[in-house]
């Protein structure tokens, strides 16, 4: 690790360590309660983008009576641009593999499942392996928890957990109404925590070192590191734990190409910034330390000045387009809306003002879509829309 | 190749006949036939108890449940914005000029069928494509002639496993 | 009783059951949330997004038909987001649908159009969206047209076939963009199982599912000099077209009914209702013949529960879904049949008419009818027994088309010879009906006493519960229906195919000891059938049933055995129930149809 980078490198999620037998069997020894307190003085939150406090999450759970309850690992890892999840299950499974079974322990589920996206296919047989030779080690020290891999087969929205509930369980993967929320109803109706790869991984990392250890890292609001997939025009593309917090300018310095014209910040269903609020930006969730803060499920997409932003999101909403479940019509009909206005506009078809009723829509799409999918569309098209109109009209 | 009925009843057997255990049974199907013909979801519907149209709607859903006569290699190249950004269109020239099919056409020995795809994760190493479920990345026009060179053989070279 | 939480909307305060919807909450203060996917028949989707409301201190809006009430909420109804989004929502719709009203049938009866109408969509900018999709017309089938390019995917229809119906002909496929309502692998709804029912036609609250009309055919008959056009009117109508035609829903309308049908210019016009009471003659008898042979000969071959065959839906139903139980079925066609039969071969010798000249038409409340009429072999009269089969709602449009004021025509009386009718056969449209009308007469038949309930009403049958179960002990029989005595005759009634199916698989199972189930495709039975007036929910259903009831207890006679006109038909023609000629005419035989 370079000392001279603004932007502050951890190696925890990583680093190999072969102790998760030792970290799995001390915490069981742990009340449930001393886990979820952890947890919350960690301020760990939800590492797939929505940010949702770990510890929260598994506490409402764990408070919850019922006969049957589940945790999911969700490795539906679709969002454009982002690939770490897939590096964790390959790198580290038995980090994520122990965080399963410390969140069953804490809320009395005796099953997990890992939802794995079918492009992801090639990861099964190991992942398979780890497994047995997790629950080998759960049998000999009697604890006993079952988890099983379950398929995706090509399909973005079942990332969103309600969807996704609904994909294992053999339908359509159209997200629910919410409420109930899944801490309550959540899969086959039961109260389920439902976590992001990296977040389980996190958990490791508190219940190893501690949350404090954890808290240190990173700004007020936004604590800890995260896992940033970093592509695009940038001349060093991977995978990147970063403390939390820093400002985009610094990221840019260290990740860019000296040409850097916008970044799109939390994937296809995040925030495209430019240049000029670069330095204004930080990464993180709410709280406003440099200007505005913008949460994200760590994709960071660096664009340079061969760009252009119009492509760019004609792409997006290509992919919104086909990727809506179809459900609710602020959705299906408003993806395929902005799609083919800003198609007309390029084309003169529609005059330029037609942008302005496109992000009013989007603002409808926001206030009204049924889950994240729908509701996020605007950020990515308001943000590229508003700070680069001249290259979607000419 | 096992029977259509006798690979579904093994697939159920193996998995359950619940309706949660439907997307694992069409998975295996799948598998097997590449996709998903009237007659197996006749099968599964019946061996699931379950309406025949819950099954083609579920089936549907999913990009991966292809439900029309698909190639032995299933080509998916990933269109979304890294690999749009990095060359999409010219591999995708490659392949089509290589097998001489369009996207979403099969070809006629019944081999390859191309397809696009959404984001496969491997956006730091774009180009990306799947064929069936081995992942290759960093393509370039060169690197399709060799892979789809080594497929024309039946023989698989492995793809990308860990990044 | 649940908790009671306080909210207000649009400042009113209301104390409601906590997990009650906006929507219901808001009703009740009398403040209207504009929906479309929702449907109180139906499951709540929380798909179109047109009842969204602002909930104070949240950024997002929230969908009044999903979202409980909870303590201290502070809903808005009416503010400016609100009614932005709306409006932005309807256009949207309007964008992928094919809004090209004035030559839609739903013309006048869609809830988009409505809609598009309360908030004035004028300028409609978004980009037409039907033009880039190769939408098809489904109109193979008889009774129901699909079209694709109409569809708004509120999935109304898709919830009505797999919750009301257990039929699940239809479901929504693909996903985004290619999200759409279709068949097993798109193929026509005459080529799946589909029952005809009509229920998502009922449904579907645009022009995108509709019944197949005849309405053409039928003027054109009318207007032919050479044709004599008889028609029947089936009891569910006369409780449901007033409806169509400005009266509140439970108007009995029957003698408006007679005359608007006499301006419409029918030569005849008669009731299937005399019919149902003849299904009862043969039915009854059948099911007693069932029992002698069962109980006095332990005729192995006599299958029970014997199952009503009144309902073509339920009959396409179990012909697709339990082939093997065919068997069950009383062989008795039903009372459309029955009269389309004995018009082109009783009547017609009677009235000294050439059959062939007849065009025998029928108005009935139901879509399956018209698949039922269109059968091969509902041929025995030697003619195509029923020409063309006309829905509640299609009979309200000629109706119109006449230029004729409704509420004003005087009463007038059905045709003579197949016009009269007993409460017995009016109460055939309503659900426990036939099963009510039934044991009327085969108590009666059997034991010379009437049916030991007050005054005729075998209250345990009637009700809007799925399923419902009656038992009547028979006590001193007659001397030829001695075998009889003691005998506790169990029966059933179900509605809405999904309470069918709970009985088929019972029956399946092994565990249904009834002796007589009376099944019916629609809830409600014919009065909520497919082809009835839209909207149809629970309490319009509930008021034409009490129409149903009162207009059977206003009856002189009320036990179809004696219909004087019935007794005739058996003296002059038919000879006695289940006799050759009978069995000719008015009973039928099931075809298994799998796919």
């Amino acid at each position: 690790m370079s000392a001279n980078h603004i932007v502050k490198r951890a190696d925890f999620i990583f680093k190999n360590e072969n102790d998760w037998e030792e970290v799995l069997t001390k915490s069981l020894a742990r009340t449930p309660n001393e886990l979820i307190n952890e947890l919350i003085s960690s301020e760990l939150k939800g590492r797939g983008g929505a940010g949702f406090p770990t510890g929260l999450k598994w506490k409402l759970t764990s408070e919850l009576k019922s006969d049957e309850k589940f945790v999911i690992c969700n490795a539906d890892e679709g969002e454009p641009g982002t690939f770490k999840d897939r590096e964790i299950l390959s790198r580290v499974p038995f980090k994520v593999l122990t965080a399963i079974a410390l969140c069953g322990y804490v809320i009395g589920a005796k099953q997990g499942f890992i939802y794995l996206r079918g492009e992801y296919f090639f990861l099964q047989q190991e992942l398979k392996k780890a497994i047995s030779e997790f629950e080998f080690f759960c049998k000999e020290i009697k604890y006993d928890f079952k988890i099983n891999i379950f398929m995706g087969s090509g399909a973005y929205i079942c990332g969103e957990e309600t969807a996704l509930f609904e994909s294992m369980e053999g339908k359509r993967g159209e997200p629910r109404n919410k409420p109930p929320y899944p801490t309550a109803y959540g899969y086959l109706g039961k109260p389920t925590v439902i976590n992001n790869v990296e977040t389980l991984a996190h958990t490791f990392t508190i219940f190893k070192y501690g949350s404090k250890r954890f808290y240190d890292l990173g700004v007020q609001f936004s604590r800890g590191t995260k896992l940033f997939s970093i592509s695009g025009d940038t001349p060093k593309p991977g995978i990147y734990e970063l403390e939390l917090g820093m400002s985009l300018s610094d990221f840019v310095d260290d990740f860019g190409d000296d040409d850097t014209k916008a970044v799109q910040v939390g994937g296809a269903s995040g925030f495209l910034v430019p240049r000029k609020k670069f330095s204004g930006t930080s990464i993180g969730f709410e709280g406003k330390l440099v200007g505005i803060s913008l949460p994200t499920g760590g994709s960071m997409m660096l664009f340079n000045s061969s760009r252009s932003m119009f492509n760019v999101l004609d792409n997006y909403l290509n992919f919104f387009a086909e990727e809506s479940c179809g459900q609710c019509t602020p959705c299906r009909v408003g993806c395929q809306q902005l799609l083919k206005g800003i198609k007309a506009v390029k084309r003169g078809e529609k005059p330029a003002s037609y942008l302005d009723k496109l992000l009013d829509l989007a603002e409808t799409m926001q206030y009204t879509a049924k889950c994240g999918l729908g509701q996020s569309v605007a950020n990515s098209f308001t943000s590229i829309v508003e700070n680069f109109r001249e290259e979607m009209i000419y | 190749m096992k029977p259509i009925t006798e690979l579904v009843k093994d697939l159920a057997d193996k998995h359950g006949r619940d309706r949660r255990n439907l997307l694992p049974i069409l998975q295996g199907v799948v598998e097997q036939e590449k996709y998903l013909s009237e007659y197996s979801m006749f099968e599964i519907a019946r061996e699931l108890d379950l309406p025949v149209t819950e099954v083609y709607g579920t089936a549907t859903f999913y990009s991966f449940l292809e439900c029309k006569k698909m190639g032995k290699y299933i080509i998916r190249v990933c269109k979304t914005i890294t690999c749009s950004m990095k060359g999409e269109r010219q591999i995708l020239l490659a392949i089509q000029d290589m097998l001489k099919i369009k996207i979403g056409e099969t070809t006629q020995d019944g081999k390859f069928t191309l397809l696009e795809t959404n984001c496969l994760g491997f956006c730091h190493k774009a180009p990306a494509m799947l064929i069936n479920n081995e992942v290759y990345t960093e393509l370039t026009p060169e690197k399709i002639r060799e892979i789809l060179g080594s497929y024309l053989h039946d023989k698989i070279i492995g793809g990308e496993h860990v990044s | 009783m649940g908790k009671k939480v306080k909210i207000t909307i649009n400042g009113q305060p209301v104390e409601i059951e906590k997990g009650t919807s906006i929507l219901d909450a808001a009703k009740q203060i009398g403040v209207i949330i504009p929906t479309l996917c929702y449907h109180k028949d139906l499951c709540v989707a929380g798909n179109c997004r047109v009842c969204v409301v602002e909930i104070a201190g949240q950024k997002r809006l929230a969908p009044a038909c999903a979202t409980p009430c909870e303590e201290g909420m502070d809903v808005l109804t009416n503010t400016h987001k609100v009614r932005n989004s709306r409006k932005h929502i309807i256009e949207l719709l309007l964008s992928e649908h094919n809004a090209d009203c004035t030559s839609c049938y739903k013309n006048g009866n869609c809830e988009l159009q409505l809609l598009a109408s309360e908030y004035k969509i004028m300028n409609q900018d978004f980009i037409h969206l039907v033009p880039f999709r190769n939408y098809t017309i489904d109109d193979y089938s008889p009774s129901i047209i699909k079209d694709d390019s109409k569809c708004i995917r509120c999935q109304r229809c898709v919830r009505t076939c797999a919750e009301l119906q257990s039929v699940n002909a239809l479901t929504m496929a693909y996903k985004g963009e290619y999200a759409r309502v279709t068949t097993f692998f798109e193929k026509s709804m005459n080529d799946v199982i589909c029952t005809n029912c009509g229920q998502c036609v009922n449904h579907c609250p645009t022009g995108a599912l509709v019944e197949k009309n005849y309405i053409e055919e039928v003027w054109a008959a009318i207007s032919d000099k050479n044709k004599y056009v008889v028609i029947q009117t089936a009891p569910a109508v006369r409780v449901g077209l007033g409806e169509e035609l400005g009266f509140d829903p439970g108007a009995r309308v029957t003698g408006k009914m007679v005359a608007a049908l006499k301006r419409l210019g029918f030569d005849a016009v008669m009731d299937t209702d005399f019919t149902a009471d003849l299904t009862i003659m043969e039915e009854g008898s059948e099911l007693l013949s069932r029992l002698k042979k069962a109980l006095t000969e332990n005729d192995r071959t006599i299958k029970f529960p014997m199952a009503t065959s009144c309902s073509p839906g339920w009959i396409k139903f179990i012909e697709h879904l339990y082939p093997e139980f065919l068997d069950h079925l009383s062989t008795c066609k039903s009372p459309q049949q029955m009269f389309g039969a004995l018009v082109k071969t009783y009547y017609a010798k009677a009235r000294k008419l050439d059959p062939e000249k007849i065009i025998s038409v029928s108005v009935m409340p139901c879509t399956a009818k018209k698949f039922e009429a269109a059968r091969p072999e509902m041929h025995s009269s030697g003619y195509r027994d029923v020409d063309y089969v006309l829905t509640t709602r299609e009979l309200a449009i000629m109706i119109k088309q006449a230029g004729i004021d409704f509420a004003r025509l005087e009463d007038m009386h059905f045709d003579r010879l197949m016009g009269e009718s007993t409460g017995a056969g009016v109460i055939f449209g309503s659900t426990g009906g036939v099963m009510e009308a039934a044991l009327r007469t085969v108590y009666e038949l059997v034991t010379g006493r009437e049916v030991p309930f007050d005054n005729l009403n075998i209250t345990p049958v009637r009700g809007a519960e799925g399923i419902r179960e009656a038992r009547i002990k028979i006590e001193k029989p007659r001397k030829e229906w001695a075998f009889l005595d003691g005998v506790e005759l169990k029966c059933a009634v179900a509605h809405g195919l999904v309470n069918a199916k709970y009985i088929m698989d019972k029956v399946k199972a092994g565990k249904a000891d009834y002796h007589f189930v009376e099944f019916m495709a629609c809830p409600g039975g014919c009065l909520g059938g497919g082809g009835q007036p839209i909207p149809t929910n629970p309490e319009i259903r509930q008021c034409r049933a009490v129409a149903i009831y009162a207009e059977d207890e206003g009856m002189p006679l009320r036990k179809s055995h004696e219909n004087p006109e019935i007794i005739k038909i058996y003296n002059d023609f038919l000879g006695h129930p289940l006799s050759e000629v009978s069995h000719h005419l008015l009973h039928t035989r099931y075809t298994p149809r799998r796919l």
